[in-house]
């Protein structure tokens, strides 16, 4: 049987993580290899790197951290941020990560999807989706929108017509992130997973939002999400992956346990 | 040294990256004198089996690889490396390596999780292997050990060359071959320590059929 996902997403910014992690032993870790390899060594199944970095001379930074994290790391990990030709997409992948999320770079430009499936295969590309809830209407019949630029611009575009469309141009996964869950610590927004979930045959992964491992479970079993993402929750020390892993499988969620 | 067999659909600096934290001497090569010196191959391979094909067939590494095989070389097919030593997969209708017999076919999306949902495809993500013969490769590697799978089509070997099973809704065949020939639909060199460790008794069996000659 599949194993439930739990992936930590790291934000890094010229080549250093935005925030410091602090783990339980209250050390501070700024630097996105070591913090990897942590996550790594504490059962983490599959890491995300969001770069928010801007510059060019940044980003050569960036593919810097990717490489050496490849030459640590033995779980796959994928990179996002920033993302908006095959080009970009084929330098990060040369440098190790195994999947690449397109956002903003995809609404902008969908065709980048089936280019990146057709050069790389549909297992590399991930179509990461930033969603806000908004009164129904025709354009946005389920009252989910998709948003660019941190939630900040509207696309006019109904989430769930956009996940269709993304399976169909060829994305092998969706990351979808709730705006308005995130940085809550409510829970995911279980409804759109859901609805998400039942609208494709990819695998989908629930974002923001997580503050306990419930809500995890909530989003697997509940919502039928392959995967979780979590942030701040194990970057703060609050739970380890352990812990969270050990409170999902005793209510019989497959999680992977040996590592 | 273990060499990494050099075609355009591989993913041969991720295992080469593994190889080398392990310790591993080994060479990302397409040189046939190199390959027959090599104490055994890793025949890697990500996208599509045709793809794969193209390029082995191209090259004429394809019959290079046979008769390596035939001298007893060991080799561990990875992925589509491990998909192609069959006969045909139904990928594009695309006759393959037929080194072991059996084919590879599409997960069939009537299947059901445990829970009732159809499986999604790609199977990705990690999973349990199931042992119906033992094997080497497996040495020291927990029963509830996970690897990391993802893949839209699913090896059908004939039943004697099963060594392995996964459940994905059904049971399907993960790792086939016969002694020294090996073969695995999941990833070892991003599976985390029990991948890692597959790599490490491969390389050991490796030494010691080398040793045997």
């Amino acid at each position: 049987m599949l194993s439930k996902r739990i992936i930590p997403c790291l934000d890094v910014r010229n080549g250093k993580l935005t925030k410091g992690v602090k783990f339980k032993d209250n050390v501070d870790i700024g630097d996105p290899v070591e913090t990897a390899r942590h996550y790594y060594e504490q059962g983490a199944d599959e890491i995300v790197f969001y770069d928010i970095t801007a510059s060019s001379e940044g980003r050569g930074i960036f593919l810097d951290v990717v490489e050496r994290v490849a030459s640590q790391i033995f779980i796959p990990f994928s990179v996002g941020g920033g993302i908006s030709s095959v080009a970009d997409m084929r330098a990060v992948l040369v440098a190790g990560a195994e999947k690449v999320s397109v956002n903003s770079g995809a609404v902008k430009n969908p065709d980048i999807i089936s280019e990146g499936a057709a050069a790389f295969g549909s297992q590399c590309v991930v179509l990461g989706m930033d969603v806000k809830r908004v009164p129904k209407s025709e354009a946005i019949p389920s009252g989910f929108e998709v948003v660019v630029h941190g939630g900040r611009k509207f696309t006019g575009m109904d989430a769930l017509e956009w996940a269709k469309t993304g399976e169909a141009l060829g994305a092998g996964e969706i990351c979808l992130n709730s705006i308005d869950a995130d940085g809550t610590k409510d829970g995911y927004d279980l409804e759109l997973t859901r609805l998400v979930c039942k609208s494709v045959r990819i695998p989908v992964i629930a974002s923001g939002g997580a503050g306990n491992p419930q809500h995890m479970a909530d989003a697997f079993t509940k919502a039928k999400a392959s995967a979780a993402l979590i942030a701040s929750i194990v970057h703060y020390g609050e739970y380890t992956i352990r812990q969270i892993k050990d409170e999902i499988s005793s209510q019989g969620v497959q999680m992977r346990m040996v590592w | 040294m273990l060499a990494i067999l050099d075609y355009k659909a591989g993913n041969q600096t991720s295992v080469r990256r593994a190889l080398e934290h392990l310790g591993i001497e080994n060479q990302i090569t397409n040189d046939p004198d190199l390959l027959a010196k090599a104490d055994g191959i890793i025949f890697p391979g990500v996208g599509a089996a045709g793809q794969a094909m193209d390029e082995l067939t191209s090259g004429g590494l394809d019959e290079e690889l046979k008769s390596l095989i035939w001298q007893e070389k060991p080799l561990l097919g990875i992925c589509v490396g491990c998909q192609i030593l069959l006969d045909y997969c139904e990928e594009n209708n695309t006759r393959t390596l037929s080194i072991i017999p059996g084919e590879c076919r599409l997960f069939n999306p009537a299947w059901t999780e445990a829970d009732g949902t159809p499986i999604r495809v790609p199977h990705m993500g990690w999973n349990r292997i199931s042992l119906k013969a033992e094997c080497p490769l497996f040495k020291n590697i927990p029963a509830e050990a996970e690897f990391y799978f993802v893949h839209s089509y699913h090896p059908a070997p004939k039943p004697e060359f099963i060594i392995g099973e996964t459940n994905y809704g059904e049971n399907f065949c993960s790792v086939h071959g016969r002694p020294g020939l090996w073969a695995v639909q999941f990833h070892p060199e991003k599976s985390g320590a029990p991948g890692l460790q597959l790599l490490k008794n491969f390389h050991e069996y490796c030494l010691e059929a080398k040793n045997a000659q």
